[in-house]
């Protein structure tokens, strides 16, 4: 298999995937082999149903957002471009990375960028918003049906009042951030990915 | 023209003279003229030095691939309370409750299930650390050098013209000796020599076929061979394990009538041997079954039942999970561990890309099958441990025993979709977790946080 993907890529995919992403000549072949045996209809893009076929995903509380993550708005397939640069958001941040000076385009794997991808994960709508309603929406899918509606309301409240500071009842991105400013976002929110 | 016609019977005759007496009467016996074990050490040596031709040929060209064996990620370790109040130790959120943060446990989670999964890789072949010089493996070398192509070439003629033909003849013999051989036996009225003529039968044909393999195995531990009313139970890579394990002593086999081929073995197997068949309406039936099995242990004297307690093929990495069924019958548990070589050959049968027939073919192509087959002590169910329990203490033993990854997943995956329940599981941990039931968060965070406030 890894011969027959490593000659579907052609060399200058890989160069601009690692241009973009940040990913390793061997790590895109070895993460192209993995896609390509995701993909069952073996049309060169994957569907909801590609990821949901994995089992330990289909388990995953939150798999259903993290699959949505995948898509872009309105789409319903992911190609190997789309699905590497989802991925270079869980690349660690290296070392020489944090030294240099900032380049022109914020990394996919930045701070922000990594925040940014969990942001989503509660913003369901889109509107760069996390509204009551939305923050009980993904608490349901975290705990199922072991807590009640007074109980799951009750800490919603409290999270969206200990987080909200312009008062308009919703959490923003910046006050989101502002909540997480002493998690270690670069270590949480980063795959080892081998070399 | 005649002459050319005669010198071809002549070979011909000559082939069936060799096949029939220096390969099939000692296997009928259970001799070996040791040729097998010299083929075996030759592709050894073979194999050893095409690694290092591939090395060479790795520092000297850079476009040639790095095998890809050591995997893509490497996991957080932990259970999800551990990791969970690591996230946590940072922030100021009270010891058992929700915050923000969480989710990005489930997330990293997610993607690495994404990126790398147990389960999806354990029904597709098993990739090998060096090439094996079969182009059908997942990484081939063989345009490096000229005599690495010429190494290949040799290979590719042995395999197809030697011994692909000698195998299915050797395999056609075994098969029709087996279907004619217990269909004569089964004739006869019900007695002592009818059983000792029974299992003389299947033996002698799962030798012949055996080594219409090529099939080296090497049994360890015989003393804990399984014994009359008790039940075999070992882990499932490819139907040839049946072939494997019968090789040293007859078995009773439980599964489902086939149609095909298959169909004609099974019934003429039974007329000599009572083994266990479904039809398939029955199979749903886990009662029926269940007694079925019952009654043949109950009869001491009956061979042991032989079952795949998987359910499904896996690709010999790991062991998955074990169905309670035959856990349920009071019965000594025989446990058999059966580990493939893979450099020889993939034996995995991916019964969703192949078909039966083109599987053998496969392995009938292949180097030669090289096993070991470990005999686990015999077991029992324990005081206080129910049929689940008891599985899964059995399938540990055969995975460690066989070197193998030990896994609690179900192997139905292969076909069908996680059940809801195991999903429930996961809910229901995070929710003890911001309820607080069991604080996750140690005291000394908890000072912490009341500092940071």
């Amino acid at each position: 298999m890894g011969s027959r993907a490593s000659t579907l890529l052609r060399e200058e995919e890989i160069d601009e995937i690692k241009k973009e992403t940040g990913f390793s000549h061997s790590q895109i072949t070895r993460l192209y082999s993995r896609f390509t045996s995701l993909d069952k209809g073996e049309n060169g893009t994957l569907s909801r149903e590609d990821f949901q076929r994995i089992p330990e995903l289909a388990i995953n509380p939150l798999g259903d957002r993290i699959i949505n993550a995948f898509f872009p708005e309105g789409e319903d397939q992911v190609n190997f471009k789309g699905f590497m640069r989802t991925l270079a958001h869980f690349r660690p941040i290296e070392d020489n990375e944090k030294n240099k000076n900032p380049p022109p385009n914020e990394p996919l794997n930045s701070r922000t960028n990594k925040l940014l991808f969990a942001f989503r994960l509660y913003d369901l709508d889109r509107d760069d918003k996390i509204s009551r309603d939305e923050l009980l929406q993904v608490l349901r899918m975290m705990v199922g049906v072991n807590i009640s509606d007074d109980q799951l309301g009750s800490i919603a409240d409290r999270t969206i009042q200990e987080a909200d500071t312009n008062g308009d009842n919703c959490i923003s991105f910046q006050e989101f951030m502002k909540v997480l400013e002493k998690v270690d976002v670069e270590q949480k929110m980063s795959i080892r990915f081998l070399h | 023209m005649d002459d050319l016609w005669c010198v071809a019977v002549a070979i011909f005759q000559l082939w069936v003279f060799v096949v029939v007496f220096f390969i099939m009467f000692p296997a009928m016996f259970g001799l070996s003229l040791g040729v097998t074990g010299v083929y075996i050490q030759i592709l050894v040596k073979i194999l050893e030095w095409a690694t290092v031709r591939i090395q060479r040929g790795r520092q000297e060209q850079s476009s040639v691939p790095v095998p890809l064996h050591t995997g893509i990620i490497e996991r957080a370790s932990g259970s999800m309370q551990e990791q969970m109040g690591q996230l946590r130790r940072s922030q100021p959120t009270a010891a058992g409750e929700f915050c923000l943060s969480d989710a990005m446990y489930f997330c990293k989670k997610g993607l690495e299930s994404i990126v790398d999964d147990q389960v999806t890789q354990l029904f597709s072949s098993e990739e090998l650390a060096s090439w094996n010089l079969l182009t059908r493996t997942n990484q081939n070398f063989y345009y490096i050098s000229l005599r690495l192509t010429i190494i290949w070439g040799l290979g590719v003629f042995v395999r197809y013209c030697i011994l692909f033909p000698l195998r299915i003849a050797l395999a056609i013999i075994g098969l029709s000796w087996l279907v004619i051989g217990t269909t004569v036996v089964g004739f006869l009225p019900e007695c002592s020599v009818k059983n000792w003529l029974s299992e003389l039968v299947h033996l002698t044909c799962y030798r012949i076929c055996a080594r219409g393999l090529s099939a080296t195995i090497h049994y360890h531990n015989k003393e804990n061979r399984p014994k009359k009313g008790g039940i075999c139970v070992a882990n499932h890579t490819t139907p040839i394990d049946v072939v494997i394990l019968a090789n040293d002593g007859c078995y009773a086999m439980v599964g489902q009538i086939h149609g095909g081929l298959m169909g004609v073995i099974q019934r003429s197997m039974v007329r000599s041997c009572p083994h266990v068949w479904f039809e398939r309406s029955e199979m749903k039936d886990r009662h029926t079954v269940t007694s079925r099995l019952r009654d043949h242990i109950a009869a001491k004297t009956k061979l042991p039942i032989l079952i795949f307690p998987e359910g499904t093929c896996v690709n010999n990495t790991s062991v998955m999970m074990f169905k309670k069924g035959s856990f349920e019958i009071e019965g000594t548990i025989y446990p058999v561990a059966i580990k493939y070589d893979p450099r020889f050959g993939d034996a995995f049968w991916n019964s969703s890309k192949y078909n039966m027939v083109s599987y053998l073919l496969r392995m009938m192509t292949s180097w030669a099958i090289v096993v070991n087959v470990w005999y686990l002590p015999p077991m029992t169910i324990q005081d206080g441990e129910d049929a689940a329990q008891f599985a899964n203490r059995v399938k540990s033993a055969i995975a460690h025993q066989g070197g193998l990854l030990d896994l609690s997943w179900d192997g139905e995956l292969k076909r069908g979709k996680v059940k809801d329940s195991l999903k429930e599981e996961q809910q229901k941990i995070y929710s003890k977790i911001i309820v607080g039931q069991n604080g996750i968060a140690p005291p000394e965070t908890c000072s912490q946080r009341k500092e940071d406030q």
